[in-house]
Parts: structure tokens; C-alpha cells; sequence
């Protein structure tokens, strides 16, 4: 099916892909940071280890494609083209966030980019996107729609409603399943019956796919080859990508819950550690290497400054965007 | 104006609106065959199964993928079928349509109209005869409205489909017969918000909505052979709701009684009173008195779901009592 596999993509593409992961990985480092030391508030998800799917999905994506992702979403958006600047404004809650500082972590969305919003709750964002997906094809746009969500959002109604209802109103949407293993801290495994994600898109007559979401040449080549066909069939798609959570289920979260030595071992199979040792065969120095790491750590790292250093949202905007007829008024105190 | 149903009226406005704005569609179960109350007969002859679409029974997913649908620049007016399936919508209306415009700082409205036909009907028991509004008046970016005329019925969807935020709209189910008056005009439109005041009286302002109107005039009619004026506003649209109009009737009858359908504990009568005694408690001169349902599931059994029902004998009894203290 994929033509690119580790074994024969083309250097720059790799390179690219390559960057893109090590800047989400920086992105969601400073993030990390920032929630240790409690100037990011709330949850945090991580999507360290997983971040070979959401720049080998994206690549293949137009800014005009859509997405709609999770609470675990940041790496999807970075590869989807929002910008890293406004999104970590938005982790601090201040103003110039991609939400204006109000959403948060879990509801980061960026229209510009395509980037129909994260999703604080747990497979909502599976009709949102077939929805999207449909209301593209009632105007007639030229739209594919990316769904991402994980393998513990398989167990929810949405799941089936909405998969059902993409194979029955035919709308080109790719539905991608990262498996990293965990439902928050339970095994998805212990809790999933059957023959899992692709069992299920496949009784409802959707093609589904497998890859190892970690090797990221291979999930752009495969997506690389599902898009247009998506595209010009108008047919949803399914994918699952198999990888692993690196860390806990958020910034604070040991995940005590986990063999532990499994868990270490799972480095070994770092989809930016993979992707490094391919570039290096394919003739990329140590110091062009480095150099992209640096590069990606020194943006995040600007980012995060000047998100510790930016302004709160003025209480003035407290009730801006709630409604246009029956919104509180914003008085200022006496 | 021409004479026709509170149904008929509210395919009219769907007609119109579809006519006029092509990124209007109608999306739920059994709309092909005209729905299931004959809501939106005719419509798919005239603008076809992709913009009268018949959906599978799922209404999480007609919900959410109709958020998803309005984000991108349509604008679907979903049904809902019963307000209790609704429920099964739950998240998709509170956690996504509601709340997506002010989560995402604005980038993105979500205009849809979501019709839930609501309240009694005759021997349809507990899960097919409640009054929910009052959950979503509660919901910060939700309008709510609750018409009772074939006008209003006309005129506010057309409003509600015209409106670029989440409306959770509720239909009668015994009003879908009801005949009236109804502007022929394709602009005819009710504004959102707006009041209505259905009988003027003096002594005493009862404030009500959708099919209670109708027996809150009975009440007055009876009242007024007494020689007792009973002012009835039909609230039309609950959230927001006409706080001036209101105030201006309470300042002259000086007397207020909230009359609905639904369950009188944590009703939207509560809200009204509260606000009312919050503000006005220097005109009052009787109490503020409520009249709702017990707080009681809805019996099949016909005698027992009279029980629950409010009749004008109630409402006079206790307008009486405000008026004779
Ligand atoms: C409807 C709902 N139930 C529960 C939660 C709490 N919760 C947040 S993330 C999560 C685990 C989701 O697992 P999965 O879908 O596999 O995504 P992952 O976290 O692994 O990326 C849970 C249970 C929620 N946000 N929404
Ligand atoms: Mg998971």
C-alpha cells in the first residue's frame, strides 16, 4: 500500500516531518515545564512518543483540509499549521491566545489553519468533524476532514453514530485512532471488546488501515496515499496508528499505574529517535541535526517567554462571545 | 395574512428561510415523510434529500455533526423529534453548540435551531410529554423560545433561523392543530427577546408561554366575568426574556403569578419570580405565587396525568388568592 517507508522516502520530506515532530516535542516540553511550575493551570496532555502520526497525518493535509482533535491535541495543531506562539499564550491564559486565553489547553482552535477545535470531552469531536465534512459537502467546498481521536474514544456512542453516519452520507473524512495503549489510566485493552477500532470501521463498511504510528514515514506515506483517494471517492477512511503515551496521562501524572521497565523500554522506540537514525543514514550530519533540535528548542523557549510575559485578557472581554442577545454586561468596578 | 395551522406555520418559516439563505438545511429522523408531526411537509419535493436530509437515529451525532456543519457556514435547523430524545443530545448542545463561539474566543459561531417538541400530549406518559426549558435557559449561550401563536410560530423560527447562535427551540405538540392569523410576508419576523402581552387586565400579571397561554386567556376570560382584569404576557422567547415588559406590567397590576407546564421545582417561573422580588418588591401587594406541575413523573393513566395538569380553575383559584389578601 505505502510506498514510503523508512526505507525509501525522500530526505527533505523526512527532514520536514522530522522538524516538525522535534518542535512539537520542544512545544510540549515547555509546556511541561510551565504546568510543573504551576504557570500553566489545569490539565496538561502530553502528547510526547505520539507525535510520528500527527506530523505524518498533517503533511499531507491543504490549510484549506480540516481537523478536529482532543484534550491531547497540541501536536496535531503544530503540525496543522497554527502557530506555536498564540497557542502557548493560550496554556498561560493570556491575551493574543488562540482563544483569547479561554479555552485553555483543551480547546485550542484556530480557523485560519483549518483547525476546528480540541475537544474537552471524550469523542465529541467524531460528529463535529463528519459534521464538518458534511457541511462542506452541502456547499459544495472541496474539503477533506481529518478526525483524530484516541482508543479510548472507540468505546463511546459518537464512535459508531458518527462513523455510521460518514459511510452513509459518503463525506470524506479520515478517521485516525491513535493507540497509545491507555484510556487515562486504564489499559484500553482491558476495557474494549471485540476486534477493537478497525473491527469496528470495518462492520460498517469502511476501509480501515493499520500502521505503526511511530515510524513516521510510513504514516505519511500511507496517508499520503488515502487523502487523495479520499478526496476523489468523497468516502470516509479509517486508520489506526499504533504508538505509546511516553508519559502520564497528564503533566502530573507519574502513571505508577504501568510496568515501569515497559514503559522505559517504550524510548527505544521514540518516533523522533527513529526518524533520527533514518536521517542519519540517509547522510544527515549529527550538526544538521542538532541544528533543527536547537532551532525547535529555541522557538518553544521564545514562546514561552514571552507567554510568561504577556498581559491577562482585560476583564472587559469576560463576556464577549457568549451570545449576541442575552449576554451579562461588563461593568467596570466602581 | 392567511389562516393556518401552528404546524404549517412553522414549515412555512422553514420554506422561506431555505428560500431565501441556500446554507440553510433541516436534518433529523423521518423528515422526508414530512416529520414525524408533518412539520416539514413538502419540503423535501421542493429542495430535495440533501437539504431535508433523513438522518439515522442518532441524535448525539445529528446534534454534533451539526455543530460541526455550522461551524464551517451552514446553518441547520435540527430536529430533535421529542424534547426528551433531546437528552440523548445533551453534550452536543450544552459542551459544544453552546459553548463553542466563547471557548474558541470568537473565531467561530455555531447557528443552529434545534426544534424539540415539548410538553403534554394526550397518554404519552414520562418520556414522551416533558417540558425541559428550563435546563437550557440556564446555559450560558443558548436563546430559548417558546412560541404559542401559528404567528409566532411563523415569525420566531424565521427569527431563530436567522440568528447566528444556538436556539433551542420548543414547539407545543398539542398546538400542531391550533389555527390563527399568519402574516403572508416572507420578512415577516418576531424578534428574539421579545414579549407579547396576549390580554391586558389590571389587577394582576401572569406571566406564562407555548400552550399555557392558551388556558391562562381561559383564566382571564373567566376572571374577567368576575370583574377581576388578569394582564396575560406570552412570553414567546425565554432566555432572553422581556424583563420591560414585565416590570412595566407588574408596576401597573402590582401583582405577579408565573403559570407553566413544566415541573414547578427549578422551573423557569422561579427565575421570573426572583427577579421580580429582587427588583420590584416595593409595588408588590400580594405575593408572588407560582403554578407548575407537581414535581412528578408524567402518568399514562389519563385521570392521573389530569392531575398534573394546569387548568383555568387552578390558575383563577389562585389569582383569586393574590388579589383577595
Ligand atoms: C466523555 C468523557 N468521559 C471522560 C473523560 C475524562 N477523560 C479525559 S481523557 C480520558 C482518556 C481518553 O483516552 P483516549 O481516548 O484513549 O485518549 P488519550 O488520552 O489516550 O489520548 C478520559 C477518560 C472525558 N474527558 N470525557
Ligand atoms: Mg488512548
Amino acid at each position: 500500500m505505502s510506498n514510503n517507508t523508512s526505507h525509501n522516502i525522500d530526505r527533505d520530506r523526512l527532514v520536514d516531518l522530522y522538524r516538525t515532530m522535534r518542535r512539537i516535542r520542544a512545544f510540549e516540553e515547555a509546556a511541561e515545564a510551565a504546568s510543573l511550575s504551576g504557570q500553566v493551570g489545569g490539565a496538561v496532555h502530553l502528547s510526547i512518543g505520539q507525535e510520528g502520526i500527527a506530523a505524518g497525518v498533517c503533511a499531507n493535509l491543504r490549510r484549506t483540509d480540516q481537523i478536529t482533535t482532543t484534550h491531547r491535541g497540541h501536536g496535531h495543531c503544530i503540525a496543522k499549521g497554527t502557530d506555536p506562539g498564540a497557542m502557548m499564550l493560550e496554556l498561560f491564559g493570556k491575551a493574543g491566545g488562540t482563544c483569547g486565553g479561554k479555552g485553555g489547553s483543551m480547546h485550542i482552535a484556530d480557523f485560519d489553519a483549518g483547525m476546528l477545535g480540541a475537544n474537552g470531552v471524550v469523542a465529541a469531536g467524531i460528529p463535529i468533524a463528519v459534521g464538518a465534512a458534511h457541511g462542506a459537502k452541502l456547499l459544495g467546498e472541496d474539503r477533506v476532514v481529518v478526525c483524530f481521536f484516541g482508543d479510548g474514544a472507540i468505546n463511546r456512542g459518537p464512535f459508531m453514530e458518527g462513523l455510521n453516519w460518514a459511510a452513509i452520507f459518503e463525506l470524506p473524512v479520515l478517521f485516525v485512532c491513535e493507540q497509545n495503549g491507555f484510556a487515562s489510566t486504564t489499559h484500553s485493552d482491558a476495557v474494549t471488546a471485540g476486534g477493537g477500532a478497525n473491527a469496528r470501521a470495518k462492520s460498517l463498511g469502511i476501509e480501515a488501515f493499520e500502521i505503526d504510528g511511530n515510524d513516521v514515514a510510513a504514516v505519511d506515506g500511507l496517508v499520503g496515499d488515502l487523502i487523495p483517494r479520499i478526496r476523489a471517492d468523497g468516502k470516509p477512511m479509517f486508520l489506526s496508528a499504533r504508538t505509546y503515551r511516553l508519559k502520564g496521562h497528564t503533566s502530573v501524572d507519574p502513571a505508577l499505574y504501568r510496568d515501569q521497565d515497559l514503559a522505559a523500554a517504550q524510548w527505544q522506540n521514540d518516533p523522533l529517535a527513529r526518524a533520527a537514525e533514518e536521517l542519519r543514514r540517509l547522510g544527515l550530519s549529527d550538526g544538521e541535526l542538532s541544528a533543527i533540535d536547537s532551532a525547535a528548542v529555541g522557538e518553544m523557549r521564545r514562546v514561552s517567554e514571552a507567554a510568561e510575559a504577556a498581559d491577562h485578557p482585560d476583564l472587559a472581554h469576560a463576556f464577549d462571545d457568549i451570545q449576541d442577545i442575552g449576554a451579562p454586561v461588563w461593568e467596570a468596578p466602581a | 395574512m392567511s389562516v393556518i395551522t401552528y404546524s404549517e406555520a412553522g414549515c412555512l418559516a422553514v420554506a422561506e428561510e431555505m428560500r431565501r439563505d441556500g446554507r440553510v438545511w433541516a436534518l433529523g429522523e423521518d423528515l422526508g415523510r414530512g416529520g414525524v408531526f408533518g412539520q416539514y411537509k413538502g419540503l423535501v419535493e421542493e429542495f430535495g434529500p440533501e437539504r431535508i436530509a433523513d438522518t439515522p437515529i442518532s441524535e448525539a451525532t445529528i446534534m454534533g455533526a451539526s455543530v460541526g456543519a455550522a461551524l464551517v457556514g451552514t446553518r441547520p435547523v435540527v430536529e430533535m423529534r421529542f424534547a426528551d430524545f433531546a437528552l440523548c443530545a445533551v453534550d452536543e448542545m450544552v459542551n459544544q453548540a453552546a459553548k463553542a463561539r466563547f471557548m474558541f474566543g470568537g473565531q467561530a459561531r455555531v447557528p443552529v435551531v434545534i426544534r424539540q417538541p415539548s410538553g403534554m400530549w394526550r397518554s404519552s406518559a414520562a418520556q414522551h410529554s416533558q417540558s425541559l426549558e428550563a435546563w437550557y435557559t440556564h446555559i450560558p449561550g443558548l436563546v430559548v423560545a417558546a412560541p404559542y401563536t401559528p404567528a409566532d410560530n411563523k415569525g420566531l423560527l424565521k427569527a431563530a433561523i436567522r440568528c447566528d447562535d444556538p436556539v433551542i427551540y420548543i414547539e407545543h405538540k398539542d398546538n400542531w392543530d391550533l389555527e390563527g392569523e399568519v402574516p403572508d410576508d416572507d420578512d415577516y419576523v418576531v424578534p428574539l427577546g421579545a414579549g407579547r402581552v396576549a390580554q391586558a387586565g389590571d389587577d394582576l400579571t401572569l406571566v406564562t408561554w407555548s400552550k399555557m397561554v392558551g388556558i391562562a386567556e381561559q383564566a382571564a376570560e373567566m376572571a374577567r366575568a368576575r370583574g377581576i382584569g388578569i394582564e396575560v404576557i406570552d412570553l414567546r422567547t425565554l432566555w432572553p426574556w422581556d424583563q420591560d415588559m414585565v416590570f412595566a406590567s407588574v408596576e401597573k397590576t402590582t401583582r405577579l403569578l408565573v403559570v407553566h407546564e413544566a415541573v414547578q421545582v427549578g422551573g423557569f417561573g422561579a427565575e421570573i419570580a426572583a427577579t421580580v422580588a429582587e427588583h420590584m418588591a416595593h409595588v408588590l401587594t400580594a405575593p408572588i405565587r407560582r403554578l407548575g406541575a407537581p414535581r412528578a413523573p408524567i402518568s399514562y393513566a389519563k385521570p392521573l396525568e389530569d392531575l398534573l395538569r394546569i387548568t383555568p380553575e387552578k390558575i383563577l383559584a389562585t389569582a383569586i388568592s393574590q388579589i383577595d389578601v
